[in-house]
C-alpha cells in the first residue's frame, strides 16, 4: 500500500499576524512555522492505517520554500517513511499548487492520499478537491472516521455534516481523504524518530520538473488587512430587574438580534 | 566567535518535549501536586517518546546522546512540573555510574531492561547520617565468596518505591573513608530490601521519595561497578554529569514562573491600569529574564564541556550552573508569588507550587553550599 500525506507548513496558531507595508501578504520575519494542525491528523491517520495493515509506506509531500523541509522532518520523526519536497519560492494559488502536487503524485502511483480538510492559513480547503480531480480519484472531505476494507480495495468514511449529523460514503481505492479534527489524536514525534529523520533523504522536485509554471496562477493575493479590532464588552450596572430591561433594549435596538 | 545555537535535531527535540509538556504535564501538575500520587502514566508516555535513558550508547541499543540533550529536555519538563521532571530524569542519575564505571557486559545487562520497558533505576547515595559528607556513609558491603552482603540504609531516594534497580553506594570498611566506597547495582526486589513510606514533602510532591533498608542483602560480585574503592569517584563523576540537567529543570521552572508573571501583570489592574505599567513590576520581570538567560547559558556551557570529555571544566561549570540556577529559580519563584500578591499565595494559581518545587533544587544533588565548595576548590587549586 502506497500511502501519501499532503502537508502545508503554516504560521503557528499563536502567531501575532502583521501585514506587509504594501499589503501583498503577511510579514514572515520571526514567524514560527508548524505543520497545519489538520495535516497532523492526516499524518496520524496515514500512520495508523499502515500500522493496522502491517505493510506499505507513508510518504509526506509538500510544496513551498526551503523552510518547508522542517515540516517534512517532523513528519519523518512522527514515523513517515519518505518525504518529497516540491521546492519553490513563488506563491502559487490553490489551482497551481494542486497541479504541482498532482504531478508529483502521478509519478508515484499512490493507493491512498490523506490531507487535512483545509490549511489554517488561507482556510480555502480547495487543494484536496483539485488534486483528486487532476488524479481522477474519488474523494471525501471533513472525514471523521476512516475504515479500510479487509481486502484493501475500498474505504468507508464518515463525514461530519451540517447540524452535527454524519454521512457515510464508500469509495474504491485509489482515493483521497481530507480529514477533520477529532478523527484521531496525533502522536508526538519521538526522540528516536527525530534522530532517524535526520538520516533520511528528502527527495527534491522543482516546478519545472513537473511542468508547472508559477506564472500560470490565475489568481493573485492583494490588499491584506487585519480584521477590525473588537470593541470592548459592555457591562450593564444597576439592579437586576432594571439591568435586564436595559439588556433587552440593547439587544433589540443596538445589536438587533431580537 | 561562540555559537549558542542548538542543532536542528535539538530544536526538534525541544519542540516535541514542549508540546508533550503542554498537553500531558502542565494540565495535570496541580492535581498530582495535591494528591502526591506517583505519575506512572506520564512517565510511561515520556519513556515512549524516548526522552528517558538517552545517554545509553548506540552500541547498547540507546541513542548515544549527551548532557546537552538532557539539558534541553529537562528545561522543557521543568516548565511543566519539577516533581515529574525529577522522577523522569532520575534514570539518567541511576545509570550514569554504570555507564561511567561498568564493563560492556554490565552496561548491556542493566540498561537493556530500561530501554525495553518503562522501568526505573534509582540512585542510592545519601543516608540518614550522611548527606553533604557522602564519604562518611555507613551502609556496609561485606565480601563473602562470590557475593557481597549489604547492610544499612539510604535516605531521600527518588523513585525508590517504583524502581527495578538501585545503584547503591556502600563502604567496605568505614575507617577507609571515601577510599573504601564501592558501587553495587541492587535489584529492588532482592531479598532483604525494604522501603520506607512515600515522604510527604513541601514540593515536588508527586516524585517518589523514600528511605531504603538493606538487611543481609546478597548481591553477586558481577553487580560491582568498577573496583572496590572507586565508588566515591564514580559518584562524583556521575553528579558532575547530571547537575547541568538538574539546573536546567530549575531554569524551566523559573521560566514558567516568569511567563505566569508576565501574563498576570498585564491582566491585573490596580490604580486604574495593568500593574505591568509599573516599574516596580517591570524591574522584577526584567531581573527574572536576565537571571534565567544567564543560568541557561551556564547549563549549556557545562554540558558542552562534559560532552567533549573535558571533566575538569565540566565539573567546574556544572557546579556553577547548579548553584546559580537553583538559587536563581528560588528568587524568581518568590518574586512571582510577590507579583501575584494574595492570589499567588493560594493554590488557585500555579506560582506557589513552583516556589515549593524549586526549593528542593537548592538541596538535592548537592546543596547550593556544596556547589560553592566545589567551585572554591577549583579556584584555590595550586
Amino acid at each position: 500500500m502506497n500511502i501519501f500525506v499532503l502537508l502545508k507548513q503554516v504560521p503557528d496558531t499563536e502567531t501575532k499576524i502583521r501585514i506587509k507595508g504594501d499589503k501583498s501578504g503577511i510579514e514572515t520575519d520571526g514567524i514560527k512555522w508548524i505543520i497545519s494542525p489538520y495535516d497532523e491528523f492526516a499524518i496520524e491517520e496515514a500512520l495508523k492505517t499502515k500500522e493496522k495493515i502491517k505493510e506499505g509506506t507513508v510518504t509526506a509531500l509538500t510544496l513551498g520554500p526551503d523552510r518547508c523541509v522542517d515540516a517534512l522532518r517532523t513528519a519523518l520523526a512522527m514515523g513517515c517513511d519518505n518525504a518529497i519536497h516540491i521546492k519553490t519560492d513563488d506563491v502559487l494559488d490553490s489551482l497551481s499548487t494542486s497541479e504541482a502536487l498532482a504531478g508529483a503524485l502521478k509519478q508515484e502511483s499512490p493507493n491512498l492520499i490523506f490531507a487535512g480538510k483545509q490549511a489554517i492559513d488561507n482556510d480555502q480547503g480547495a487543494v484536496f478537491g483539485y488534486v483528486s480531480e487532476f488524479l481522477d480519484m474519488p474523494s471525501a472531505s471533513v472525514v471523521v472516521k476512516f475504515e479500510l476494507s479487509d481486502d484493501k480495495s475500498s474505504a468507508k468514511v464518515e463525514r461530519e455534516l451540517e447540524g452535527g449529523s454524519q454521512g457515510v460514503i464508500e469509495m474504491p481505492l485509489p482515493a483521497m481523504i481530507a480529514v477533520d479534527k477529532g478523527i484521531n489524536s496525533p502522536r508526538y514525534a519521538s526522540l528516536p524518530g527525530i534522530m532517524k529523520a535526520k538520516k533520511k533523504e528528502i527527495k527534491g522536485l522543482s516546478l519545472s520538473d513537473l511542468g508547472v509554471s508559477a506564472d500560470a496562477s490565475g489568481t493573485t493575493e492583494s490588499d491584506f488587512e487585519l480584521p477590525p479590532e473588537r470593541a470592548a464588552g459592555k457591562i450593564i450596572d444597576g439592579e437586576p430587574a432594571e439591568a435586564v430591561k436595559e439588556l433587552v433594549r440593547l439587544l433589540r435596538e443596538e445589536a438587533k438580534v431580537i | 566567535m561562540v555559537s549558542f545555537n542548538l542543532s536542528d535535531e535539538q530544536l526538534a527535540l525541544q519542540d516535541m518535549v514542549r508540546k508533550f509538556v503542554e498537553n500531558e504535564i502542565t494540565p495535570k501538575a496541580a492535581q498530582y501536586d495535591q494528591s502526591g500520587e506517583f505519575p506512572t502514566e506520564v512517565i510511561k508516555k515520556a519513556w515512549e517518546l524516548g526522552i528517558m535513558n538517552i545517554t545509553v550508547p548506540e552500541k547498547f541499543g540507546g541513542l548515544g546522546l549527551g548532557v546537552l540533550e538532557d539539558v534541553v529536555i529537562n528545561e522543557e519538563l521543568g516548565a511543566g512540573c519539577l516533581g515529574m521532571t525529577t522522577s523522569i530524569a532520575v534514570n539518567t542519575l541511576g545509570m550514569y555510574p554504570i555507564l561511567l564505571g561498568g564493563t560492556d557486559d554490565q552496561i548491556k545487562e542493566f540498561t537493556t531492561p530500561l530501554l525495553n520497558e518503562p522501568k526505573l533505576i534509582a540512585f542510592g547515595l545519601t543516608e540518614p547520617g550522611s548527606g553533604s559528607d557522602a564519604g562518611s556513609m555507613s551502609t556496609v558491603a561485606k565480601e563473602e565468596g562470590d557475593h557481597f552482603i549489604v547492610n544499612g540504609s539510604k535516605m531521600w531516594i527518588t523513585n525508590a518505591g517504583p524502581s527495578s534497580f538501585i545503584t547503591t553506594f556502600c563502604t567496605i570498611d568505614k575507617s577507609l573513608g571515601s577510599k573504601g566506597i564501592l558501587c553495587l547495582v541492587i535489584p529492588s526486589d532482592a531479598e532483604g530490601v525494604s522501603f520506607g513510606k512515600h515522604e510527604d514533602k513541601l514540593g515536588q510532591r508527586c516524585s517518589d521519595t523514600r528511605s531504603i533498608t538493606f538487611e543481609n542483602v546478597k548481591v553477586p560480585k558481577s553487580h560491582l561497578i568498577g573496583k572496590v574503592g572507586e565508588g566515591f569517584k564514580i559518584a562524583l563523576r556521575t553528579l558532575d554529569k547530571t547537575r547541568p540537567a538538574i539546573a536546567a529543570g530549575a531554569v524551566g521552572a523559573a521560566r514558567a514562573a516568569m511567563e505566569h508573571s508576565i501574563r498576570y501583570s498585564k491582566e491585573r489592574k490596580q490604580f486604574n491600569q495593568p500593574i505591568a505599567n509599573f516599574q516596580a513590576i517591570q524591574f522584577m520581570l526584567a531581573d527574572m529574564c536576565t537571571q534565567i538567560e544567564a543560568s541557561r547559558l551556564l547549563c549549556y556551557r557545562a554540558a558542552y564541556h562534559l560532552d567533549n570529555g573535558e571533566y575538569q571544566q565540566g565539573s567546574f561549570y556544572s557546579a556553577n550552573a547548579k548553584r546559580l540556577a537553583a538559587d536563581m529559580a528560588m528568587e524568581v519563584a518568590t518574586n512571582a508569588v510577590q507579583i501575584f500578591g494574595g492570589y499567588g499565595y493560594t493554590k488557585e494559581y500555579p506560582v506557589e507550587k513552583i516556589m515549593r518545587d524549586v526549593k528542593l533544587v537548592q538541596i538535592y544533588e548537592g546543596t547550593s553550599q556544596i556547589q560553592r565548595v566545589v567551585i572554591a576548590r577549583h579556584l584555590l587549586k595550586d
